[in-house]
């Protein structure tokens, strides 16, 4: 048990020295979201009216959540160019515990996500963000911020098993994140869109999620004219919805991990 | 988990009908052989062959389909991590951490390989020193030429002291001062009472350091012994007979043919040449004599030992086949 932890913690330090290392990297958790923050925050703040409160407010958890769900490339990317440049390999004519490679990725890939969003938060501070509300609710909060980013690496872990190459990881996770962040309560309220998009956009987990923030931080949620159920319960549906994805990813990434490195 | 009891088993690397089948394509088949601790095996064949297979097998990276093998006392397949307790492996690419300084890479394998923070830290340095590689051991590994990064990759397989070492074709695209020090250096190694394993595709490498050549072709085993063995086997000399165009070499097997010990092949570097094995002593007269009366007319004629090329070119198919078909 001991060996795991240690070699795991080796192998987390491994990937982590990668995003310090890799300018690309350490750009996408810190420089890109401040500039989509500042951006938002002053070109829609000046036209985005949000009852309850500001937009700033409003704001931040949704591009939390962005980072967070974008978080996915840079474990997925990671993932492939280990299996295919023999790294993987290497690892495996060691000594080393059953499992840490696996548990090192997961730990330093959460921790660099994470370290986005606290960058982030920062940033939101700066700009007159705030959490309001007592100590233990924000504090879950927080908790469901390491919920997310602890499915998405899963996720992007899982991708960068099954792609070829690191384009395909970027690729796929671009085309389905990029248009499921915006059709949803990330950026603007969903009750002003039109029937059709609102429906999406309420039943887009990305929508739950960024809601779920709003609410435990105690920030305006701006929910639609006759919520449906999901907008109702943000809070229940997001930490579900993690969970459901984490119980049905672990198992497959570790079989597919073993096919990967088993023949 | 303990060595086996096995009065067969020893220190080095043992195989025994060795063999692995993707689909219904046999990679490797029938593999059998038996290297004494502080001797070098050399894995001889081209592309496709089955060495790589059979590394894969020895270092506990693929289960074998039939046969079974030891590495240094221990069951591949029932006690793989003992083997990897005792074992380096170096692949065919640089499969080092690009990411990573050559000194962080090296203390990363080494706390990997059980040993202490400060352990490893000392492991690492030593081996910068041993392989030469002080001036850019802070250089990031993806920063290193494709020599350093061969350097690197053997230091790794080196962090943990193994009992055997495995190669994996360690000097593809090295130039050849960079290939001489790395000989220099494994034989150092071997020296030091080290079981090396190791796959080429140059002749010259199996020569230098291997103490028995097994010759993998197709995923068979064609030939195994000592160089000089597998030298003797195919005949003691050999005539090379040049020609104006590779139409009148190629016509000339078939009267050459007549005093040939084994099969008369087309040199695979030059299409005018024919290499034709001959007994010892088999004077220049008679070689000429057979070509007597065809029309063809030798432009020059050499005589030389055998080389490991020639059993290279006997014994597997694909120089001939690609030589028939060109």
């Amino acid at each position: 048990m001991s060996t795991l932890v240690s070699d795991s913690l080796v192998m987390a330090r491994r990937n982590f020295e990668h995003v310090r290392r890799v300018p690309e990297k350490l750009l996408d958790v810190t420089l890109q979201p401040i500039m989509f923050t500042l951006l938002f925050a002053f070109v829609f703040g000046a036209v985005i009216a949000i009852p309850g409160g500001s937009y700033r407010e409003y704001l931040i958890p949704g591009i939390i959540i962005q980072t967070l769900t974008f978080g996915m490339m840079g474990p997925g990317v990671s993932m492939v160019t280990d299996l295919s440049e023999g790294v993987v390999d290497r690892l495996r004519t060691l000594p080393m515990a059953k499992g840490a490679y696996l548990i090192g990725f997961i730990v330093a890939e959460v921790a660099a996500t994470l370290l986005g969003a606290t960058i982030l938060t920062a940033t939101g501070l700066a700009i007159g963000w705030r959490a309001h509300g007592d100590v233990s609710t924000v504090a879950s909060g927080f908790g469901i911020m390491v919920l997310v980013a602890l499915t998405f690496v899963t996720l992007g872990g899982y991708l960068g098993m099954i792609a070829k190459s690191s384009e395909g990881v970027q690729g796929i996770a671009f085309m389905t994140v990029f248009p499921l962040t915006f059709l949803a309560s990330t950026f603007v309220p969903i009750g002003g869109l039109s029937p059709v998009l609102r429906h999406i956009a309420e039943w887009n987990p990305i929508t739950w999620m960024a809601a779920a923030l709003r609410t435990q931080f105690g920030n305006p949620v701006a929910p639609p004219d006759h919520p449906g159920l999901p907008m109702q319960h943000p809070v229940l549906f997001a930490t579900v919805f993690c969970a459901v994805l984490l119980v049905v990813l672990v198992p497959l990434s570790i079989r597919r991990f073993t096919q990967r490195t088993t023949d | 988990m303990a060595a086996t009891t096995d009065s067969n088993v020893h220190g080095g690397v043992r195989a025994q009908g060795l063999g692995k089948r993707f689909g219904d394509f046999w990679a490797l088949r029938g593999l059998d052989i038996d290297v004494a601790p502080g001797t070098v095996l050399g894995l001889l064949g081209h592309n496709g062959a089955g060495k790589t297979t059979a590394l894969r097998m020895l270092t506990t990276l693929s289960r074998p389909t039939e046969g079974s093998a030891t590495v240094a006392g221990f069951d591949v397949q029932r006690s793989g991590h003992d083997v990897r307790r005792n074992i380096g492996v170096a692949g065919q690419e640089a499969t080092v951490d690009g990411l990573l300084t050559v000194h962080a890479n090296l203390v990363m394998i080494g706390r990997l390989s059980r040993l202490s923070k400060a352990e490893a830290r000392a492991r690492a340095e030593e081996l910068i020193v041993e392989l030469d590689m002080g001036e850019f051991s802070t250089r990031l590994a993806k920063d290193c030429s494709g020599g350093m990064r061969r350097r690197l990759d053997l230091a790794a397989s080196l962090v943990q002291r193994p009992a055997v070492l495995f190669l994996d074709e360690p000097t593809t695209g090295l130039d050849p001062l960079a290939r001489n020090n790395l000989w220099a250096t494994l034989k150092r190694l071997v020296a030091g009472g080290m079981t090396l394993v190791l796959t080429t595709q140059y002749l010259e490498e199996a020569d230098r350091l291997a103490d028995e050549i097994v010759l993998l072709d197709h995923g068979r085993v064609v030939a195994h012994g000592s160089p000089a063995e597998l030298k003797a086997r195919i005949g003691g000399q050999r005539f090379v007979v040049s020609f104006d165009t590779s139409e009148d070499a190629d016509a000339a097997r078939i009267p050459l043919a007549g005093i040939a010990t084994t099969e008369v092949v087309i040199d695979p570097d030059d299409a005018t040449r024919v290499i034709v094995p001959v007994a010892p002593h088999t004077s220049v007269v008679a070689v000429i004599a057979t070509l007597d009366g065809t029309g063809l007319e030798p432009l020059d004629l050499q005589r030389r030992d055998s080389t490991l090329d020639d059993v290279f070119l006997t014994l597997t198919e694909t120089p001939t086949a690609e030589v028939a078909s060109s």
